[in-house]
């Protein structure tokens, strides 16, 4: 190994330290009297500017570049290593406004270190590897859930947040350990070879468990999910839309390079009446649970931020029955609606943010009269609610036909009637989550604002940008998904 | 280009989502615009449709989603000139009955022309992606025109009709993609799907699945109560538009997209298709006689009306399911007026639509215009010949009296219901002889009502003197090469 070869392969993420060591070292400054020098306006531009030249190096790597298997670089990895800089960019913008006062630099350092094992989850294939990358994202997630430390649901959240992540992650080690002592290697290409010539054990199906129980907490699926809610609802804006996109985004993405790369052989069949042992069937359950408990918790939810939390659940269940198809569009269904999910995520968190701000609190009643007030944030929040209903012209319309496509074509060719179960239960829970997304946009648009106590109407700028992208990258991939689809499909090709 | 019909009333609700609040005003010119424009393509492409021997003319067929073999296809035959020209022609009215809407009146008519150019785009797409999407892009702006300029029960009435049409598309997305998986054509394409073979194990469970989904649009019985609660719920230029289009969306899904993929389904199933329809007809026909709310009394005959067009469909033959296209666009033009004269020239005046209440207004002599125009609706919704219903129920029942004779009873049954509740309301709302009132003099009707009301009714009249056009029309569409499996279902069997 050459550490010049290291170097260059992971430049991307140097230039995020460096800039997220900058940050902090500004933010640490103090001024004249104590106070610190820099705006959080300038230190949030230096990271954002940190992020963008992060992208732009990204994009002078070799187009294929691999360090003895441990991190590769080919162009799946940096199309999604460029979406989690894309996640990391927009969250950014909701810092200067909404992120806890104190301690800025540290906690723009943070997002960026988060961002930095992010995207290095996304190029790892090997199991070391990725339960080091993941581990240096989640411990940064952490604090950055209780950053706010006045706060008691911040506390809160990050306590359990940290709790469950540490649980999983306990899990999450063993399992790759018992898979690693059956086929005797970390990495996840040759853990394939090995298994296509070893019968399958008990032991080896524990290790599988055990793996997918971690990761299960990574992408929030039922059981794994209890941490959610509070996380979200307790969490600073930022950090709450960070975990809610980014963090998803990286563990559907390992989750899926694992599955295929290594246990493609041992997949089972979660088919009706044709149940045979694999890891589909485990995941066939998830995803029934995460879509019912999901949709059914949403109903009764009146914090709008815990409302989005059970709606992510619901959503990882949506996005697990692509994985199940097992085949490139399955795949390629999965990776797309990660994207809009994570983007509609952000933006969604966006305009809580804004409200919570204005009125106090993200119940359901404090978003009456939305739409009179800032009515661009209003109509950006329909489009980020309407979407994850699932309903045209709007990315979610699509990315959730093409999910569910791939879920019924994935069982025996040609006979659509294996995973119908499955498919059926998903579609009959998103009629259910319309009745709560309208329920909140009926407040926004049909109710009277409660008196006005005086606070600032319209949309902040820098906010606005960010929901204006936002919003507007959702409107236009509903209308034409093939521009974010055909340079997944490309890349999928490549990789194979 | 037929795709004008769409891209204009999209267009349109653009202009008017960015036009500034001070030229509030121009709103309803711009709408009275895009949807009048798309009434004269309409009429253009109608009059044209004779002149070429093509099934679909103007057709245009892009590439847009290649990872699911999903094309931008759409065209026109002759049922769906009918329909775009029914759609034309509530579009216009529709502007025209609500000149008077204050309450940003942007938002509204940005929102009428988003249903009108779904429901266009929805009957010309020959890709079922791409008429799925147009379906779908009704739900959302109708649920806010009920929600926010509704009337009696709004939140209840917009709240359960949105969820009942979204319950109904998640059964025809299930159906669709089984389709598309089970066809085996990597297309989504109308004419791949209906040309691919399916088992007749697949087609049992798929047809009833995809064809429920659409039925439930159109009012089938006994999943229809969301109709009447929607739409009495809704503004009058939703409630055209709903009960006079977007029902139509339902009846033109079954017809266009589940019954000619799945005809071994649809032979199975046929049978329990018409006894659903003939007690849609009946029990609408018979709620209908137990309201007291002018509106409700409307919203229900829709289901009767529509009961007609299912069971027409259930015919299978050429006679019976040009019935149901022409009922089709025969109630849509009637629904409309209905709906118009009670919500709008009635209502609004009154401020009551009780059938006692109103009798005592004397509507006769205080309302002569609004009078005249509902007694011209009733006789045309009875179905008395010279209007456009008479045709339709006539060319329904003699369908159906070759296909399944006992059933022209149940409909004959349902005419008799149908002219009995209609006139009892129109008696009792406008005939009726009270004693004198001093209620103040109801303002007279505005010339946009009276130029509304008089563009319905003389599409109506002539459609029913002179059908023969439209016949021809939908006759055309029905020799197509989609429809051939559907109309050989009944012949083969002796």
């Amino acid at each position: 190994m050459n550490y010049l070869e290291f170097l260059i392969l992971v430049l991307p993420e140097a230039v995020l330290t460096m800039t997220a060591l900058i940050v902090i070292g500004l933010g640490a400054k103090s001024g004249r009297g104590g106070a610190n020098p820099f705006s959080s306006g300038f230190l949030t531009a230096i990271g954002a500017a940190g992020i963008v030249a992060a992208g732009l190096v990204l994009a002078l790597l070799p187009a294929e570049a691999s360090l003895g298997g441990m991190l590769v670089l080919d162009p799946l990895t940096r199309l999604f290593k460029w979406v989690i800089l894309a996640m990391s960019l927009l969250t950014l913008a909701l810092v200067p406004g909404w992120a806890p006062p104190a301690h800025r630099g540290e906690y723009l350092g943070l997002i960026l270190f988060a961002t930095v094992g992010l995207s290095l989850v996304i190029s790892s294939e090997d199991l070391l590897m990725i339960f080091l990358a993941l581990e240096l994202a989640s411990l940064s997630l952490y604090i950055l859930a209780g950053y706010n430390c006045d706060d008691s649901y911040s506390a809160e959240a990050a306590m359990k947040y940290f709790l469950f992540g540490s649980i999983s992650a306990a899990f999450l080690l063993f399992g790759m350990s018992l898979v690693y002592g059956y086929t005797g290697s970390t990495h996840l290409a040759e853990i394939g070879a090995a298994l296509a010539d070893l019968p399958t054990e008990p032991i080896f199906a524990l290790g599988v468990v055990m793996m997918l129980a971690g990761l299960g907490f990574k992408v929030v699926a039922v059981p794994f999910h209890l941490w959610a809610p509070d996380a979200y609802q307790g969490a600073p804006a930022p950090s709450a839309a960070l975990i809610a996109s980014g963090s998803k985004v990286a563990g559907f993405f390992i989750l899926a390079k694992i599955l295929l790369l290594s246990f493609a052989d041992w997949d089972g069949s979660a088919d009706w009446g044709g149940f045979a042992t694999g890891w589909v069937p485990f995941l066939a359950l998830l995803a029934a649970l995460s879509m019912v408990f999901g949709n059914l918790s949403a109903l009764a939810q009146t914090s709008v931020r815990r409302l989005l939390a059970y709606s992510a659940v619901a959503h990882g269940g949506y996005i697990l029955l692509g994985l199940l198809s097992g085949g490139t569009v399955g795949i390629a269904a999965v990776l797309f609606y990660i994207t809009l999910y994570g983007m509609t995520a952000i933006g969604a968190f966006g305009v809580v943010a804004l409200v919570e701000q204005r009125r106090g609190g993200d119940s359901v009643a404090h978003f009456a009269g939305l739409a009179k007030e800032a009515p661009f944030t209003a109509g950006c929040f329909l489009v980020f609610l309407i979407s994850l209903a699932g309903i045209p012209p709007l990315a979610g319309f699509f990315g959730k036909f093409f999910l569910f496509t791939s879920a019924l074509g994935g069982s025996a060719a040609g006979d659509p009637s294996g995973l119908v179960w499955l498919v059926s239960l998903g579609l009959g829970m998103n009629v259910l989550s319309l009745y709560y997304y309208l329920r909140v946009l009926k407040q926004v648009f049909a109710r009277p604002p409660a008196e006005s106590t005086g606070h600032a109407t319209g949309t902040p700028p820098l906010l606005g940008c960010m929901l204006a992208t936002t919003a507007g990258a959702i409107i236009f991939l509903g209308c034409f998904p093939n521009l974010l689809l055909k340079p997944i499909e490309a890349a999928l090709r490549v990789v194979g | 280009m037929i795709a004008w019909t769409f891209i204009l009333a999209f267009a349109g609700a653009a202009a008017l989502l960015v036009l500034p609040k001070a030229r509030e005003s121009a709103s309803r010119w711009i709408a009275l615009a895009a949807g009048g424009g798309g009434l004269l393509i309409a009429i253009q492409h109608c009059l044209l449709y004779s002149k070429n021997t093509d099934t679909f003319q103007s057709v245009t067929n892009w590439e847009w989603i290649p990872a699911l073999g999903i094309r931008f296809h759409i065209g026109a035959d002759g049922i769906s000139l009918v329909m775009l020209l029914l759609t034309g022609l509530i579009a216009v009215t529709g502007v025209l009955f609500s000149w008077n809407v204050v309450k940003n009146p942007r938002l509204f008519f940005a929102l009428f022309l988003t249903i009108i150019g779904a429901c266009h785009g929805v009957f010309l797409s020959l890709d079922v992606f791409l008429l799925f999407f147009f379906y779908e892009l009704v739900i959302v702006p109708k649920f806010f025109l009920i929600l926010l300029w509704g009337s009696t029960n709004r939140e209840y009435g917009a709240m359960k009709l949105t969820l009942y049409s979204v319950a109904a598309s998640a059964l025809i997305f299930l159906g669709l993609m089984a389709a598309h998986v089970a066809s085996g054509t990597g297309s989504f394409g109308l004419f791949e799907l209906a040309a691919a073979d399916y088992t007749r194990g697949f087609q049992l469970w798929a047809f009833p699945v995809l064809f429920l989904g659409f039925a439930v649009l159109a009012g089938i019985w006994p999943l229809h109560t969301w109709a009447p609660t929607g739409h009495v719920a809704a503004p009058t230029a939703a409630s055209m538009l709903l009960a006079g289009v977007v029902m139509k969306l339902g009846s033109y899904g079954a017809l266009r997209v589940a019954m000619p993929l799945f005809p071994e389904g649809l032979a199975a199933w046929s049978g329990v298709i018409a006894v659903l329809a003939g007690a849609g007809v009946i029990f609408g026909a018979l709620a209908a006689f137990a309201q007291r709310d002018l509106k409700f009394v409307i919203g229900y005959s829709s289901i009767a009306h529509m009961g007609f067009v299912l069971l027409g469909l259930a015919t299978l033959n050429h006679i019976g399911l040009s019935g149901a296209v022409m009922q089709m666009f025969s109630h849509g033009l009637i629904a409309g007026l209905l709906f118009a004269v009670v919500g709008r020239m009635i209502y609004e005046r009154t401020r009551t639509r009780d059938l006692d209440e109103l009798g005592g207004f004397r509507l006769r002599h205080a309302l002569p215009a609004a009078t005249g125009v509902f007694i011209v609706a009733t006789a045309a919704s009875i179905g008395l010949p010279g209007f456009s219903g008479f045709v339709a129920e006539l060319s329904i029942l003699i369908g159906a009296w070759r296909a399944f004779p006992f059933y022209v009873l149940l409909g004959g049954i349902g005419i008799v219901l149908t002219a009995a509740f209609s006139l009892r309301a129109l008696n009792r709302a406008f005939l009726a002889e009270e004693e004198q009132t001093d209620r103040p003099p109801l303002p007279p009707l505005t010339r946009p009502e009276v130029i509304g009301a008089g563009i319905l009714v003389t599409a109506t009249v002539l459609a029913g003197i002179q059908p023969q056009p439209l016949l021809e029309l939908i006759g055309r569409g029905l020799d197509g090469p989609l429809f051939e499996a559907v109309l050989q279902i009944r012949e083969v069997r002796p």
